[in-house]
């Protein structure tokens, strides 16, 4: 095991390494660098000398292996530089915005789960019944519509039917926690659906494929009652690549989460993101890329893990 | 990373062997059209939006980019059969142009999206070692970043045109296509008739291109059809944000975006249709990329009798 887990370590950090070497690259390689979004120059307000300027300030016209060494020792040490936007170290922004981010995300995750699970169960229990035709549809459907447009027709219904407004200030979760979850509980609807549909069909093909096996029998012929056979000796072996698929799913989370956020103006990262690279914030938009990225590399590793904890044979098989 | 059986991926099997009695492509058809009915609807709906988009100018009702400005909001009816935005197009009209945009990303940036993937993912999965070490890495650091943030990232570098757009979400296709098609070649590598192949002396580029690319065509065609339907979504969520298509263009997710959004309240079929057209787009080529599936994944096929 202890090998197993520094080989995943040692890939991980490669992994890291790599991000961020795109992260940087991606923004060096572009038309116009940092300093020309910086100044405004493709307006030709800006005189070359000061452009050259800036760059030196900047550091931009040293050797990329250079500015590449330099922006990573800031990054480790956790500084991502000033937002051009807000003025603020953009790690302080992260901060402030980070809870709500996570907030979403584990209320959408733990919706998914609670209820992408049980029906997947019902489902396969059922299999060729109108419940399970019903619980299909509503799979299919849930994966094929796009989130922020569930946003908005939630936004609309609320508003329409419910007299709902959508929040000026949005409660952060260690003031208020009630609050705060019926503020945050629309985004995480709409950003965890497709999760939920996503889950509940494997978790349906996977107990199809475990309720037929010799074990369930046995279990029936013991006269054990049908809840137990499902649920105690099904389900739980059915769980684990359930259990996977969460932990992959978090990274496909993040990236519904940055238009979510949008449409119902959430100040958490995903809106952070977007207004800063549309904004061509260059710093702060580099940062916050770089730590989603990391995170989902960091999730990916701790499911690498625990899924050889789990089942030992995946260890035995290397990289 | 471990080989878990993700819903979207097909699994990676070696092709089946050939059947001693070949039955004409047009019997296997209908014989396949038959026994998967919601493929067969997705098919459909795609050629049918496929058709409307490539004659566009002869379908739609009216101009999708002037409005009439004694029509705004008109809900939908007689004359306005999905009704009017906030400048008096005709929704429909614009729906219909709209397709063109989608279509052609979804389709471009899934097909540029796999065929980058598979070059990679065959290439390094054929020479390993170094190359396949490095390669890995690579897409495993794209893999890391959420498909939308990449190809938002990419199209705010490279400006928002069509042919930009399909870039920029072709990217996030890229690491995913690779890893099927490296998966494929590593099975393939070994197979007897490769090992023959090289025994009568076939260069390592003659092996690639005849015996491994053929066969990784399947699974490929299968996450192909797939990333069509993701596109679409991820395309109309770029115009969602503006870093797409740009008016007075018609798209359906520019449909939606800016003002569409508050809007909306007085007149909810500016956002409703939109939507459903891409649910459709994307639900056909998910039941599609199912259906064909199971028709390549031979053993499913074992399972039907016949």
């Amino acid at each position: 095991m202890l090998a197993y887990i520094a080989q995943r370590l040692m890939t991980g950090f490669v992994t890291l390494f790599a991000v961020a070497a795109i992260v940087f690259l991606v923004m060096r390689v572009i038309p116009g660098d940092a300093a020309v979004m910086m100044t405004g120059a493709g307006a030709g307000v800006v005189s070359d000398e000061e452009l050259a300027q800036v760059r030196k300030k900047l550091g931009l016209d040293r050797a990329i292996p250079i500015q590449f060494a330099d922006w990573a020792g800031d990054v480790a040490r956790l500084d991502l530089g000033t937002s051009l936007r807000t003025g603020n170290p953009v790690i302080n922004d992260v901060a402030r915005r980070f809870p709500y981010t996570l907030q979403i995300v584990i209320m959408a995750m733990v919706l998914a789960v609670g209820i992408g699970v049980p029906i997947g169960v019902i489902a396969a229990r059922f299999m060729g019944t109108g419940l399970d035709r019903a619980i299909q549809a509503f799979s299919i459907a849930g994966l094929a519509a796009p989130s922020f447009w569930v946003g908005l027709l939630l936004i609309l219904g609320l508003v329409k039917y419910f007299n709902w407004s959508a929040p000026l200030f949005w409660e952060p979760f260690w003031i208020s926690p009630l609050k705060s979850m019926s503020q945050l509980i629309w985004p995480a609807v709409a950003v965890g659906l497709r999760q939920l549909a996503l889950i509940a069909r494997m978790t349906r093909s996977i107990m199809l494929e475990v309720l037929g096996e010799d074990y369930i029998r046995t279990a029936r012929a013991k006269g054990l009652s049908e809840w137990t056979v499902v649920f105690h000796h099904g389900l739980r072996n059915g769980l684990l690549p359930v259990v996977t698929l969460v932990g992959f799913e978090f990274a496909a989370l993040f990236g519904g989460l940055i238009i979510t956020e949008t449409v119902f103006s959430v100040p958490g990262l995903g809106q952070y993101v977007v207004t800063s690279i549309l904004a061509r914030d260059y710093p702060a938009a580099q940062g916050i890329v770089l730590i989603l990225a990391s995170i989902v590399v960091l999730g990916n590793l701790a499911i690498d893990l625990l899924y050889g904890w789990l089942d030992p044979r995946t260890r035995l098989q290397g990289a | 990373m471990i080989a878990l059986a993700d819903p979207q991926m097909p699994a990676v099997t070696l092709p089946p062997a050939a059947s001693p009695k070949r039955k004409t492509l047009g019997r296997r058809l209908v014989r396949n059209m038959r026994r998967h009915p919601l493929g067969t609807f997705g098919f459909v709906v795609l050629a049918i939006m496929t058709i409307a988009a490539v004659a566009a100018p002869l379908i739609a009702p009216f101009d999708p980019t002037v409005g009439d400005s004694g029509a705004l909001f008109q809900p939908p009816g007689a004359t306005y059969w999905l009704g009017t935005d906030a400048f008096g197009r005709d929704i429909l009209s614009r729906l219909i142009y709209g397709a063109r945009i989608s279509l052609a990303v979804g389709v471009g940036a899934s097909l540029l999206g796999v065929t980058v993937g598979a070059t990679v993912g065959i290439v390094a999965g054929y020479i390993g070692g170094w190359t396949d070490s490095v390669a890995q890495r690579l897409m495993d650091a794209m893999l890391a970043f959420p498909m939308l943030l990449l190809a938002l990232a990419m199209a705010t570098v490279l400006g928002s045109s069509l042919q930009n757009v399909i870039i920029a979400l072709a990217m996030p296709i890229v690491p995913r296509g690779a890893r099927i098609a490296r998966a494929s070649t590593l099975l393939l590598k070994n197979t007897a008739f490769v090992e023959a192949a090289r025994a009568v002396g076939c260069t390592d580029l003659r092996i690639i291109l005849r015996h491994i690319v053929p066969n990784t065509f399947a699974p490929l065609l299968v996450i192909a059809t797939a990333y069509l339907g993701l596109a679409v979504v991820q395309e109309a969520a770029l115009d969602y944000l503006g870093a797409g298509i740009q008016e007075p263009d018609s798209s359906w997710g520019l449909m939606m975006s800016g003002s569409a959004t508050s809007l909306a309240l007085v007149a909810p079929w500016i956002v409703i249709f939109p939507g459903l057209a891409i649910c459709l787009a994307v639900l056909a080529s998910n039941l599609l990329g199912d259906a064909i599936r199971d028709i390549l994944d031979p053993k499913l096929q074992r399972d039907y009798p016949g």
